[in-house]
């Protein structure tokens, strides 16, 4: 029978493998975006589960609206990966000091 | 019975493909493992009944947020193998930060487990799921009338988005031919027409 632990044991190792990601690659910011997209499809998975096992459907509206959230994230953050690449000629990000912050 | 294979189906396959994304060597290989990461996870939601959430998975993912992905690693002419120098330093912190992580959520799911917390009674109004109602019929009863502004909020944050997006990566290109508004508007009679009367056989002084 398949419990709600279950789907928070997926879902947990599912965000412990994005944190993996952004670890593993630090250089390459496309995967480090991509690992963003893995942990917040873990956290949309934790709210569709809750709502699903306590019956109550705002979690899936809240889903709604991290995906809406993360799909714009994924929008600027492709954008702005295109323009530093038209200025550097790279996408190494681990050193990035441009602007002396 | 088939609830518990599909379960285990689509829960190995997210994480198997989840793995493949972060340790694959090529880029266009990630995405493409994030494709089928993302089409199981709709599966997995399917299965607990929220249908809605699993076709815009489907579609706002792999239609719109991958393809996006994938252009971009395509437009670039990157050297991914010198991008992943610094992997094999990188792998022992990173794998024993990811077993903590482990550990500690597993504590947490194990805790939920032998007994809820108790942090008050639920709300009277909460949106409780109805039995003949469909998934999406109920989603939008939800959406439309209690969420409306939350709603309209989220199209605000996408319009934000796509208009950064654009202002970001646009390139006005200067070409010769390019029509200049600004100066035409600001061209006046005086500085553009002028009368001359020459003499026979004198010609004009352009």
């Amino acid at each position: 029978m398949i419990g709600i632990e279950h789907y928070l044991v997926v879902s947990s190792i599912l965000f412990v493998m994005g944190v993996l990601g952004i670890f593993l690659n630090r250089k390459n910011v496309i995967i480090i975006l991509m690992a963003i997209e893995l942990i917040l499809l873990a956290v949309n998975i934790n709210l569709v589960a809750f709502s699903a096992f306590l019956g109550d459907l705002t979690g899936q509206i809240f889903a709604m609206f991290v995906l809406t959230v993360a799909a714009g994230e994924a929008a600027i953050g492709l954008a702005i990966l295109v323009i530093y690449f038209r200025g550097r000629g790279t996408i190494a990000v681990d050193d990035v000091n441009r602007m002396k912050g | 019975m088939i609830q518990l294979l599909a379960f285990y189906l689509f829960a190995t396959i997210i994480l198997a493909s989840a793995a493949m994304v972060i340790f694959a060597r090529n880029p266009v290989h990630s995405v493409l493992w994030l494709i089928v990461a993302f089409f199981n996870a709709a599966g997995l939601m399917v299965l607990v009944g929220a249908e809605f959430i699993a076709m815009l998975l489907v579609i706002v993912y792999v239609g719109a947020v991958a393809v996006l992905f994938l252009f971009v690693v395509m437009m670039l002419d990157i050297d991914f193998a010198e991008l992943r120098a610094g992997f094999a330093r990188n792998l022992p912190l990173g794998l024993i930060l990811a077993v903590v992580l482990v550990c500690e959520l597993i504590l947490g799911i194990g805790a939920y487990k032998a007994g809820a917390v108790q942090l008050g009674t639920p709300e009277a109004g909460a949106a409780t799921v109805r039995d003949g109602v469909p998934n999406i019929q109920a989603m939008g009863d939800l959406l439309y009338t209690k969420y409306v502004f939350l709603f309209e909020v989220a199209g605000l944050i996408l319009l934000v988005a796509m208009v950064g997006a654009i202002v970001l990566t646009h390139r006005k290109t200067f070409s010769a031919r390019a029509q200049n508004i600004g100066q035409q508007v600001a061209r006046r009679p005086e500085d553009a027409v002028r009368n001359e009367r020459p003499g026979v056989g004198e010609g004009v002084q352009l």
